[in-house]
């Protein structure tokens, strides 16, 4: 159930024409400390404002704590924390986007905090660069690889990847590039 | 669209049969023992009437008399389902006022067209 | 037209398996001595709708199997065959056998097919010995037609139905239109036989008729036509050969009828609790469950608003009402009776003290008792392992139970009964009970007491639920490999449930199980820390204090105790474990909540209480992970999430942390 005051439920009108396989994709972009971010479309639920979460012990600070989303109790992380960015106080403008995540045990739903939600960007499969390697140390695994969009340079994220508890836990704060 | 009543205590029996008959555009009500299938017969006017012999409450054989002993149910066809090592059962079935008997098993296509053949 | 039958498998099943059961209890009951006829006919018409069912699903193997089953029934049923002991355990085996078939046909395992045939081979044996009546010949037609034809042009028949015949359904035009599909049709009619209009009955037939049928057609596609009017009529069939001058005149057939066998009435109902109900999906309840939930929050969020306008109020009160009672009704929805589980146990109590050469007697009460679908999954092998603990370590041989002045057959009690919003179920024996000495002897052997510390009778008898104990001299095949009763407690645990057990030597004992009534829904106590609240299931509050300095005490090794009249209980600070800000950190300013998990206690030092209610469980692993500690979440009225204290983890955690501790000191 929709608690009271600052829910701005905005969802999504898919109004633009969704690319198949083989031209591409439309992803969602966001912004986290300047640079651009990008999911697939296909699975982002819903945009809300941020509204105070449960916190819930013995997680990693970047996990904030669990929402209610109309009778489904979903966890809320903060992206700038699991990039280890440097934390801002949240805003009335703060955008929390829940996806859809899959994982071996089914769907999940995720909600991320964001700085802003910016366009929906189309996308075709030979735009999308593949991500440079940077050596071994940092794992890259939950990067599509990178768009160029109006002269900014777009990182798309595998959200399977990035919030697969078995395979990149969601406990571990991943060393941005 | 004719009105088949189905009676058997088998519900997956049942299913099978409602869904063949009514796939082929009749309209199907089930009963699961006599007692159940004589009080809808009674609320509405079937044209044909299939049944199992075996049955808790009233089984199949006193299910026929007492349709028969119905002024709306003197002449409708009513079969038994019966099983091919019962040949006393079949007349039985005849004796009590059965039009005839489809032997079990039986597959879809055979139920549908020995009901075809007799329901009016 | 292919019509999918594979769809009306699952309920093929689920009706087949409960056939299974009505025919196991029914022949147990025919083995104690019951030989009421309405039972032996309730098993044969399980028999034989399993039989039909499969033949018509394609199962061919267990419409086989069941085939001799029903038969042997057959004339048990009718009187033709006996009933006796021998009959009715090979009857019993017979059951199992089909239940591993559809089973195995079911999730496509793997099937014991050499006990199958073995079985099946004594069935036949069994079935051979008697003299049976033909029921097998199923020789309607054809014992005279079988002679070869010579090719024929086409057919005379001439068909004169009995005058009743309309009133059997049976149209004779229906006849003529079958037969106009086999060749070209010509009839005639014969009219002598029709009254005088005056005595014209019109629910009769008095006509008759010369048919012609040209074509190639064999004798016995038109005799199909005519199968079910052949005692209803008069039937000649002529062939008609253009050259050949001898007529066979084959007589009509004379059906090989047995005498107009009465039907037998199947008076009365049947002895099964027959009530009106039907099958629905789980997920429609528990979506129908979640809807529920979410009402009640609503209400509870108007309910705070509407404070101010006194009709508003009153509207909302009522509301408050009638969703409560939707919620009772609701969840009532996925429970069902213990029975479901009580049922199996009548057939393991007989296979097993056959097989111990024990005598035991198994008496059940109360399995209308309600609980929630998902907790009687869960408590059943529990309380199988319980049961067969009784029946094994229990009940002693009959010789030992006369020795010791006692009935020579023992007796296990199965008692299922609501009291304080919980369900209880006790598994009582009068068999030789527990050897205190014993117990403890075996603890201090395993280190898990120090020698020379006194126990009460309950802290022993709590020692049997200790993982790897086990006191059986030799690991029998049914029970006694020392892995049973850890386990036992912990599934009961699991379900937020409780066990113990008391004994008496020599006299038997009792295991009381303790159970919520359903898993979705919790009573909560709520407390606050800091600036967050938690909810404690009540289920776990032994009770809640304050705290007195004097009853502090810091023990090294255990970190902060507190004493409870005579026991010492670890304190854990949620504040600390949960990195809240708490309003106080003075224990004597705060609250201590006592609470038990997993046989021990310990106390949780809250800021305060809060209110206690109801609330939905919800789970916090779907979308995210399992946390120590944490067993679940819930919305509260003002839409926020609250979280569910795991008693439990916590008393784990806290054993975690002061071994910890110790190792930070040493």
């Amino acid at each position: 159930m929709a608690t009271a005051a600052s829910t701005q439920a905005i969802q999504i009108g898919k109004d633009g024409t969704l690319g198949r396989e083989d031209d591409g994709a439309q992803f969602l972009s966001f912004i986290l400390a300047g640079e651009h971010y990008g999911i697939d479309i296909l699975r982002v639920q819903e945009i809300k404002g941020w509204t105070p979460v449960t916190r819930v012990p013995q997680t990693p600070d970047f996990m904030k704590g669990v929402l209610n989303l109309r009778g489904t109790v979903v966890p809320i992380i903060d992206m700038r924390m699991r990039f280890a960015l440097e934390e801002v106080e949240y805003t009335p403008l703060t955008v929390v986007i829940v996806m859809s995540v899959q994982s071996d045990t089914g769907d999940r739903l995720v909600g991320i905090v964001v700085d802003a939600v910016s366009d929906v960007l189309n996308v075709g499969v030979d735009e999308i660069k593949p991500t440079p390697d940077f050596g071994e140390t940092v794992s890259t695994e939950f990067i599509k690889g990178l768009a160029s969009v109006e002269e900014k340079m777009v990182m798309l994220l595998d959200v399977d990847k990035l919030f697969n508890v078995a395979e990149l836990p969601l406990d571990e704060i991943i060393e941005k590039v | 669209m004719p009105s088949i009543l189905a009676v058997d205590d088998s519900a997956s029996m049942r299913q099978m049969i409602a869904h063949t008959l009514k796939g082929a555009g009749h309209d199907v009500t089930e009963a699961c023992d006599g007692e159940d299938a004589l009080g809808k017969a009674k609320s509405k006017q079937f044209d044909l009437v299939v049944t199992d012999i075996n049955m808790p409450k009233m089984d199949g054989i006193t299910l026929i008399k007492e349709l028969r002993a119905l002024a709306n149910y003197k002449g409708t066809p009513i079969l038994t389902l019966t099983t091919e090592a019962s040949a006393d059962k079949k007349q039985e079935g005849k004796a009590a006022g059965a039009t005839g008997w489809i032997i079990k098993p039986f597959d879809p296509d055979t139920l549908l067209s020995t009901i075809g053949k007799v329901i009016r | 037209m292919a019509i999918d039958i594979t769809q009306f498998l699952q309920t093929f099943y689920e009706e087949s398996f409960e056939g299974l059961e009505i025919m196991e209890t029914g022949l147990l009951s025919l083995d104690s001595g019951n030989a009421e006829s309405e039972v032996i006919n309730d098993i044969f018409r399980a028999a034989h709708s399993i039989k039909g069912g499969s033949g018509t699903f394609g199962l061919n193997a267990v419409a086989n199997f069941t085939h001799i089953l029903e038969s042997l029934l057959d004339e048990m049923r009718d009187g033709r065959r006996q009933v006796t002991k021998e009959g009715v355990n090979l009857l019993l085996e017979s059951v199992d056998c089909l239940r591993e078939m559809l089973t195995a046909s079911k999730e496509g395992a793997e099937l014991d097919t050499q006990r199958i045939g073995d079985v099946h081979g004594r069935l036949e044996a069994m079935w051979g010995k008697s003299e049976a009546a033909a029921v097998v010949a199923d020789n309607g037609n054809a014992s005279n037609a079988s002679t070869e034809q010579d090719a024929v042009d086409g057919w005379t028949i001439k068909f004169s139905p009995f005058s009743y015949i309309l009133k059997t359904g049976n149209e004779p035009a229906r006849m003529f239109k079958e037969l106009r599909g086999l060749g070209k049709l010509s009839v005639s009619v014969i009219t002598d036989k029709v009254p005088d209009f005056s005595e014209l009955d019109p629910d009769e037939c008095f006509l008759g008729w010369t048919l012609m049928l040209e074509g190639e057609i064999e004798r016995s596609a038109i005799e199909e036509v005519f199968s079910w009017i052949e005692e209803d009529c008069d039937l000649e069939i002529t062939p008609v050969v253009s050259n050949s001058q001898s007529i066979e005149q084959v007589p009509d057939n004379a059906p090989a009828s047995s005498a107009g066998a009465a039907a037998t009435p199947r008076a009365g109902a049947s002895g099964g609790s027959e009530s009106a109900s039907i099958r629905v999906g789980i997920d429609k309840v528990d979506s129908v469950i979640n809807l529920v939930g979410e009402l009640v929050i609503t209400q509870s969020m108007l309910s705070t608003t509407g404070e101010a306008y006194p009709l508003l109020k009153a509207g909302l009160a009522q509301l408050e009402r009638n969703t409560r009672e939707l919620q009772e009704q609701v969840m009532r929805m996925r429970m069902l009776p213990v029975s479901f589980v009580f049922n199996r146990f009548p057939r393991l109590v007989h296979d097993i003290s056959q097989k111990l050469d024990k005598k035991i007697e198994l008496k059940m009460s109360g399995e209308q008792t309600e609980l929630d679908k998902t907790v009687i999954e869960k408590v059943t092998d529990p309380l199988v392992h319980l049961i067969r603990n009784s029946l094994d370590h229990g009940i002693e041989m009959p010789a030992d139970r006369v020795a010791a002045g006692k009935p020579e057959t023992g007796t296990v009690w199965l008692n299922a009964y609501h009291k304080g919003g919980n369900i209880i179920i006790e598994v009582k024996d009068d068999g030789k009970g527990i050897d205190k000495a014993v117990i403890l002897e075996k603890a201090i052997e395993r280190g898990l007491v120090d020698p020379g510390v006194t126990l009460d009778d309950d802290q022993i008898l709590n020692m049997v639920f200790q993982p790897g104990f086990s006191t059986a001299k030799e690991v029998s095949d049914l029970s006694g490999r020392g892995v049973g009763m850890d386990v036992v407690r912990r599934n009961i645990v699991s379900l937020g449930g409780h066990v113990e057990i008391s004994s008496v030597k020599g006299e038997g004992s009792t295991i009381t199980v303790r159970l919520p009534l359903t898993l979705a829904i919790l009573d909560g106590q709520t407390v606050e820390v800091g600036e967050e609240n938690y909810i404690v299931p009540i289920v776990s509050i032994v009770e809640s204090t304050q705290i007195k300095s004097e009853m502090l005490n810091y023990v090294a090794g255990k970190g902060e105790t507190f004493m409870l009249r005579d026991e010492y209980l670890p304190v854990i600070r949620l504040y600390e474990l949960f990195n809240s800000k708490p309003k106080h950190t003075d224990l004597t300013k705060g609250l201590l909540v006592v609470v038990e998990g997993e046989g021990k206690k310990i106390g949780l030092f809250v800021d305060d209480l809060l209110g206690q209610q109801q609330v939905v469980i919800k789970s916090l692993e779907t979308n995210y992970k399992k946390v120590d500690g944490i067993s679940g979440a819930t919305i509260l009225g003002n839409g926020s999430v609250a979280l569910i204290l795991d008693v439990p983890g916590l008393v784990r955690l806290s054993q975690q942390n002061s071994k910890n501790r110790l190792k930070l000191s040493a």
